[in-house]
């Protein structure tokens, strides 16, 4: 067997979309994934970031055998998700954030119960354990609530526990806390790491849009942006690469048409990239020198923006994705709703 | 969240046979429990079938139609619970499941396809069965029905046989309406009425041309009812379609064709879903 969990190599997913109604014999065609090269070793919590329509979930679905790639290989726990699907479907398991699989008439015990038979647990193991990790999750009281009673947080966290409770060599969760509060994010993410510390061999993949999420959770993050990995280390080695930049926050009175370009085209402004809020707008700019600020407030002053807020910041991950894609996660989330 | 307790490891987990079993009674489950927690099968699956029974009924009294006809109308319109359950539950219920994500999360785990749907097949024909019970059981006692069995082993043998028959059609056919998306919603609309006129439900398919009766003969319960009028009524042994035992014969034939073919069909679009992208719900 691999020394790898999961190991992909120049993975690429081409979808063939049918056109409108007028168009139906014209195939177009969405470029999902391409080249994706990753080594995700054993015992690692590996994140992969990035906005809605990037691949993630593409990528997910082909490392659970649900589909096909249509170029390169992937293997999960050794085995080759094209030829070996059923030596790879024991091993692993997988939750979606905002799911709603089960049945809604059943209890929450009996959904988790019918999806462990699946996997073959005997009856009484699968109750044991359904117990124990519905504690785990703090819903131990919701055992006989029907799951159409569940609200979508603690439907969530059932889903998170059908996940866990056939103990898979790995397991992927995407977009786990999608929809859930902060405090149940919170509870689900201390969930995650506790599963992980109790066996070094557990493997976990999790995709994610929240940047605070994969900062705090993953070992490892590629950040992946129209289906290709821009880049994957861990996140301090990934902010690291921003440690000599200068990084601000200014909040702004209404922005009166500056753009991002404009900044950009000052000497020493890596990157700039504004955002509207309630009060006026928000810029995010990584300076090479600090020096630089003082061209931006120029331009601030000559385009009669008021500053509201200033401060300066270590660099995050989503530093590092506007360092990497030219955008916010927020901006490309709104270009591609856009197109 | 507490962070005392701890997780079992490697808890036993059987595969092969005992897996296949195991999920069969796992994916049955909701079916039979769910009939007994959303009570609205009630109307849709009692009352209404009721209600044309009492209208063939009162037809055929009003005509002077030989009074088997009666217990062919009753034992029809038991029968249609079966028709009902194998359109809506059976043949669009991968479709449903797909957009729920169940369907995901089945063909990813280690169990069979095939166990999946052979106990949505299982689950379904006990409900079903209370269901015809039920309106059986009603339309006899207000018509006065009369039954002389000419043999228990026939009967229950070409019950049986129509069961799995109609249950192997009904897999064969959720693998085909996988890929129909929401046309699978029409299909069954489609497929509803016309069904309940060729195969006879409230009349015997005699009264059919021959070739139009064995066309109709296709969906199992065609047969299935024949037999069953001629092994429960034994005076219209004249208005049977085909002899018992020849029927049984042609049902031993479809219960092991559509199997087989559910299998190779199951297989074969499970690969055609995975290479285009069809196993998961159109949101994700």
């Amino acid at each position: 067997m691999a020394s790898f969990a999961i190991e992909t190599e120049n993975l690429g997913r081409i979808y063939k979309i049918r056109g409108s109604k007028k168009e139906k014999k014209i195939r177009k065609e969405l470029v999902a994934l391409q080249e994706v090269n990753l080594q995700i070793e054993q015992g690692e919590l590996f994140g992969l970031l990035g906005p809605n329509g990037a691949g993630k979930t593409t990528l997910i679905k082909v490392l659970v055998t649900l589909l096909a790639p249509t170029s390169g290989r992937a293997r999960v726990a050794g085995f080759d998700v094209v030829d070996q699907p059923q030596l790879i479907r024991p091993r692993i398991n997988m939750v979606s954030g905002g799911e709603s699989s089960g049945y809604g008439l059943l209890t929450v015990r009996e959904n988790l119960w019918m999806f462990s038979q699946f996997y073959g647990l005997s009856s009484k193991e699968a109750n044991r354990r359904i117990e124990e990790l519905l504690t785990m999750v703090g819903i131990a009281d919701r055992i006989h609530t029907k799951s159409s009673d569940l609200s979508t947080g603690l439907r969530q966290k059932m889903n998170i526990v059908r996940g866990f409770l056939t103990d898979p060599e790995v397991l992927f969760l995407d977009e786990p806390t999608l929809g859930l509060d902060v405090g149940a994010s919170r509870d689900v993410r201390r969930f995650i790491r506790q599963w992980l510390e109790e066996d070094g061999s557990r493997t976990l993949l999790l995709t994610t849009h929240y940047m605070v999420e994969a900062d705090e959770l993953c070992d490892r993050v590629a950040i992946i942006n129209q289906g290709r990995v821009l880049a994957c280390d861990k996140p301090s080695v990934l902010k690291q690469r921003l440690q000599r930049d200068a990084i601000f926050e200014i909040e702004t009175s209404p922005l009166n048409g500056l753009s991002a370009e404009a900044l950009e085209s000052l000497p020493e402004v890596r990157k700039a990239s504004l955002s509207e809020t309630d009060s006026g707008a928000k810029l995010d700019l990584i300076l090479v020198e600090e020096a630089a600020l003082a061209g931006v407030i120029n331009i601030l002053t000559q385009k009669n923006i008021r500053i509201l807020k200033f401060s300066k910041r270590e660099p995050t991950l989503e530093d590092v994705f506007v360092d990497l894609v030219g955008r916010s996660m927020e901006e490309v989330e709104t270009v591609g709703k856009d197109e | 969240m507490s962070s005392s307790s701890s997780l079992a490891q490697h808890p036993g987990k059987v595969t092969g046979w005992r897996l296949f079993l195991k999920t069969i009674i796992a994916r049955a489950y909701p079916r039979v429990i769910g009939q007994q927690r959303d009570t609205s099968w009630m109307l849709f699956d009692m009352l209404m079938p009721m209600g044309g029974v009492i209208a063939y009924v009162l037809v055929y009294r009003a005509i002077g139609a030989p009074e088997e006809y009666v217990g062919f109308v009753v034992m029809g319109g038991a029968m249609t619970a079966f028709w009902l359950n194998i359109l809506w539950s059976m043949s669009s219920q991968l479709y449903w499941e797909k957009e729920t994500g169940n369907l995901a999360l089945y063909i990813m785990s280690p169990n069979s396809m095939m166990a999946v749907l052979l106990g949505m097949a299982l689950g379904g024909m006990l409900a079903s069965t209370l269901r015809a019970l039920v309106v059986t059981i009603l339309g006899s006692l207000i018509f006065h029905v009369q039954y002389e069995v000419v043999s228990f082993l026939q009967l229950f043998t070409v019950f049986l046989l129509a069961m799995i028959a109609l249950y192997g059609m009904g897999m064969m056919l959720a693998s085909l309406f996988l890929l129909l998306g929401r046309e699978a919603w029409h299909m069954a609309n489609l497929a509803q009425e016309p069904i309940y006129l060729v195969s006879g439900f409230y009349f015997p398919i005699k009264s059919f041309p021959f070739w139009v009766a064995a066309a109709a003969s296709i969906i199992p319960l065609t047969l299935g009812m024949d037999a069953m009028r001629q092994l429960v009524f034994p005076s219209s042994f004249s208005l049977g379609f085909l002899t018992v035992s020849t029927e049984i014969g042609i049902l031993l034939g479809l219960s092991a064709a559509f199997i087989v073919a559910a299998k190779l069909l199951l297989a074969y679009m499970e690969k055609l879903a995975i290479r285009e992208g069809r196993l998961t719900e159109a949101r994700r």
